[in-house]
């Protein structure tokens, strides 16, 4: 018996198809059928009168921490975030344990994602065995068993014979290189951005010049190889403009924005708080004003929050012990719907960076809703208001710099392949 | 509502008196600040028209006081100075109103820190009464009955020193 | 003046505070003197010596601080090693915190620590005794108790310091303090020593120290930790660093005849300072150690006492009524 879903009176935005209207959305069998009149019979309706109705966002930069640290997330609880942020489909980063730099663990979490079904989970495969920047994995086998893309994540591939080699072989193949641009060497120790915080905390700080070096570094080698290279979670100023002069040149250079690095500066840490450490760290004013004109004028394609969860007692030991990183599949969209409040983006390019864009990016058919694709649906209110409280959060992972703030927008249902996975704050 | 219960001659007429009695060729004369200290320069001037050698200090008792929690609000803590060697000496302490016995018991154990002290004469220019510890004072200038509702100062004006009561709660 | 319940860093002291702990500490001083160095102050007080690092003479001025004001003093020495062992940072202090101490006197090689410590255990004062290259509050304090008995106020007065900035306590401290109390900082280092921005405290910045001489009133020498040429490759030799920056006495006549001396200790004869510098009468040296004593008694004793309602008490409501009673007997 087939099922039918009525979206009613939604704003319908999809960018890929380039649709912003006022419009019932129909759903049939988990997929997109009509948008508009449709000759049927709904069993069931939701009103989405004054909500916009999208795609199902795509974060392709999580941490889920299965298998090997379930006690800061697994693949369970980490979907289920995900839906409570209007997210769908999501990428994880290969840094488990063991790592994902072989087929097997690869299948393990797809498949775990699958009995989760909630939220599609494409794992990101290792660029070298062990993470340890020294042998490629095989990246035919891990493509095959579904990895959309391949990266060293946390452990940047440092050795520039190395990332030349991984760059040209996975060019061979289409595949695209995903890099955490950290040069180690300058930021060991370091927990926070170098500068005038640091210099006032008393720790030491991790150099922006860290991540710009690298950038830099990785570009002449993408250039060479002909070879598609993604910036992960780009912070700096300068290497904003990197990569911008690199597209521009007509190279395959790719990048992401984190929430936080467009919506928090370093002066988030004054006061030793770890729920502002993360890598790359929060930095100046200057960075962040230039990574929201990354976003404005598409350098930076996508926003995906590198949703990095930690057990309390990994944050709970002071700024310079504190691990990095901090949650976001549940703020995402409130966050960077500021984007559209301040006039950096329209509403669809906004949805277009967490959809559309790294769907494109990634080779994934999902990000759309487009006759016939798969139906997932984020629908949300974007001026309904709500605070964050770490103890509701949905994550295991409670590090965030944004409890007891006000979020303005909220996901009010989030619909996996025509099925409600979740409604008004319940996960179904 | 105060009242003054000693006007400056009663005062002035004491002191004498007490400076009278501790007159010697060698005097150790040590006050309690603020209000011994200045009785105590009161005697020592009276002292030094007899020709005495006098040795002065003072003591500040505010860090052995029972109620510490006096010292974080008051940062006027001053020093306490005994440049001369107490051992085996008779000191007279002197302090300008006797009330409830604390104060000379922090400054006897302040001078007890300082060395071993022959003897310690207790000098006041008020005994008030009220006297919460076996402590008397062996000189006394002047005698008054007050109340535990009442406070008994030492106060100035231009014509000198009055003690005044005052009603207190 | 706000009451203190803790006292993290400079940062967080009102120069009116800062006055008041330097005076009280001046009238400590003669206690120091006496032949018998004991003030019944805090008897029946708790003070515990938490130091992860090591430390003689901080550790050792803060031990007779409190004894000599009659506090019961334990110290505890705790290698940073053994505690990311076994026993967290914070496993430590509850443990502690829960002997119901009045004061917690913490030094860590981390950054923070007392702020992230006082964060948890909210009913005992903590005492930053050093934390990393974050602050240093009581030896700053000790160096203006110093500089008060050498000129009255610093108010004016130019402190040139010299060498590793970038690691040190001592100088973001007195960079903050200076801000407060209107002396004048010059830093000198090599670039290799300078932490980032250290121009945004309002100080000068020096790369030859012959240059920031004149015109000194004390110059500070912060030891130079020889770790710091392999670790951080910060210098190429101590014989070369010790010619750029090291004081002696033919150097420091460029500074004028009213200039003393300063520095932290413990020092390095012969590397940033030499013997004919430190055994001089232009050197305070021996003056913080003893000034050191005393306005820790200032810090103690202005952390126990003074505000009745905010004493530490015990975090269980039933055994604090019980204390509240207890302290209404006493």
């Amino acid at each position: 018996m087939s099922k039918r879903l009525l979206i009613k009176n939604g704003h319908i935005i999809d960018p890929a198809n380039g649709i912003d209207k006022q419009a019932d959305l129909w759903i049939e069998d988990g997929k997109v059928v009509a948008i508009g009149g449709y000759n049927g019979i709904a069993d069931q309706t939701i009103d989405a009168s004054g909500k916009i109705v999208c795609p199902g966002l795509i974060d392709m930069h999580v941490h889920l921490r299965e298998p090997g640290q379930e006690w800061k997330e697994d693949i369970e609880s980490g979907s289920r975030a995900a839906v409570a942020g209007g997210v769908t489909s999501m990428c994880c980063m290969p840094n488990t344990g063991p790592h994902i730099d072989h087929a097997g663990i690869a299948l393990q979490v797809i498949n775990r994602a699958r009995q989760v079904g909630l939220c599609n989970v494409h794992p990101i495969g290792a660029v070298t065995k062990n993470l340890d920047g020294r042998e490629l994995t095989e990246m035919r086998e891990l493509t095959r068993a579904g990895c959309v893309a391949f990266s060293d994540d946390g452990a940047p591939i440092w050795h520039a014979g190395v990332m030349r080699k991984a760059l040209e072989y996975s060019a061979t193949f289409g595949y695209m290189v995903i890099q955490h641009a950290e040069e180690k060497e300058l930021t060991k120790g370091g927990c926070i951005n170098e500068g005038w915080i640091s210099t006032q905390l008393g720790v030491k700080g991790m150099p922006v010049e860290g991540e710009d070096s690298m950038i830099s570094r990785d570009i002449m080698l993408a250039r060479r190889a002909k070879a598609r290279y993604h910036v992960a979670h780009i912070s700096s100023q300068r290497g904003v403009q990197m990569v911008r002069e690199a597209k521009a040149e007509g190279l395959k250079v790719t990048t992401e924005a984190a929430p936080h690095h467009f919506a928090l500066t370093e002066e988030e840490v004054l006061g030793f708080n770890v729920d502002a450490k993360m890598s790359p760290p929060l930095r100046t004013e200057a960075d962040r004003l230039a990574v929201i004109e990354g976003l404005r004028d598409g350098t930076i394609e996508v926003i995906a929050t590198d949703h990095a969860p930690h057990h309390e007692d990994d944050k709970r030991c002071g700024l310079s012990c504190a691990a990095f990183g901090i949650v976001g599949l549940e703020t995402m969209l409130p966050v960077s719907l500021d984007l559209v409040r301040g006039g950096v983006l329209s509403m669809s390019d906004l949805i277009a960076k967490m959809s559309c864009n790294p769907a494109k990016l990634l080779g994934l058919n999902s990000g759309t809703l487009s006759i016939g694709a798969e139906a997932d649906v984020c629908i949300f209110d974007e001026n309904a208001t709500w605070t964050v409280d770490r103890e509701k959060m949905v994550s295991k992972g409670k590090n965030t710099p944004w409890h007891g703030k006000q979020m303005t927008g909220e996901v009010t249902h989030t619909i996996k392949a025509g099925r409600v996975v979740f409604e008004n704050g319940t996960i179904c | 509502m105060s009242e003054i219960i000693f006007d400056s001659r009663a005062v002035n007429q004491a002191l004498d008196v007490m400076a009278e009695k501790i007159a010697a060729d060698e005097v150790y004369i040590v006050g309690i600040q603020r209000g011994g200290a200045e009785v105590a320069d009161a005697l020592q001037h009276r002292l030094q028209k007899t020709a005495a050698v006098i040795h002065r200090g003072n003591l500040d008792i505010s860090f052995y006081r029972d109620d510490l929690d006096t010292i974080g609000p008051n940062p006027e803590v001053r020093c306490s100075e005994l440049p001369f060697d107490l051992t085996d000496k008779q000191i007279y302490l002197v302090d300008d109103v006797l009330y409830t016995g604390r104060t000379i018991r922090a400054a006897l154990g302040e001078i007890f820190d300082y060395g071993r002290p022959a003897s310690v004469k207790l000098v006041v220019l008020v005994d008030r009464g009220g006297h919460q510890l076996p402590i008397a004072a062996d000189i006394v200038g002047l005698l008054h009955h007050a109340g535990d509702d009442q406070s008994v100062k030492l106060m100035t004006d231009p014509d000198g020193w009055y003690i005044e009561r005052r009603q207190v709660k | 003046m706000e009451a203190l319940k803790h006292l993290f860093g400079i940062a967080d002291l009102s120069k009116e505070q800062i006055e008041h702990l330097v005076n009280l500490g001046d009238s400590f001083i003669d206690i120091n003197r006496r032949p018998i160095k004991k003030a019944p102050t805090l008897r029946g007080k708790t003070i515990i010596n938490l130091f992860f690092e090591n430390s003689t003479r901080t550790r050792t001025s803060f031990e007779l601080a409190g004894k000599r004001l009659s506090a019961d003093v334990i110290n505890i020495s705790a290698s940073t090693s053994a505690t990311s062992k076994g026993e967290s940072l914070l496993d430590t202090g509850q443990t502690l915190a829960a002997m119901q101490p009045h004061v917690l006197v913490i030094r860590h090689s981390l950054a923070g620590t007392c702020e992230f410590l006082a964060e948890h255990l909210e009913h005992t004062a903590i005492v930053n005794a050093g934390d990393g290259a974050h602050e240093h509050p009581t030896q700053i304090l000790t160096d203006l108790l110093t500089l008060k008995q050498a000129w009255g106020s610093p108010e004016g007065k130019t402190m040139t310091i010299v060498g590793d900035i970038s690691h040190s306590r001592v100088a973001r401290s007195h960079l903050l303090a200076a801000k407060k109390l209107g002396y004048h900082m010059r830093v000198v280092a090599p670039k290799t020593l300078l932490p980032s921005e250290v121009e945004r405290y309002g100080c000068e910045v020096y790369h030859n120290f012959d240059e920031a001489l004149p015109g000194s009133d004390v110059v500070y020498m912060l030891r130079i930790q020889t770790e710091r040429l392999t670790d951080a490759c910060a210098f190429p030799s101590i014989r070369e660093y010790h010619e750029a920056y090291g004081l002696n006495a033919k150097r420091l006549k460029a500074a004028g005849e009213d200039c003393i001396v300063m520095h932290p200790g413990p020092m390095n004869r012969g590397v940033e300072i030499s013997s004919d510098v430190a055994d001089s009468l232009k050197s305070h040296i021996l003056n913080q150690v003893e000034h050191g004593v005393a306005v820790r008694m200032a810090v103690l004793a202005t952390l126990c006492g003074g505000h009745p309602e905010e004493k530490p008490v015990s975090k269980k409501k039933s055994s604090d009524e019980v204390k509240q009673a207890q302290g209404s007997l006493l």
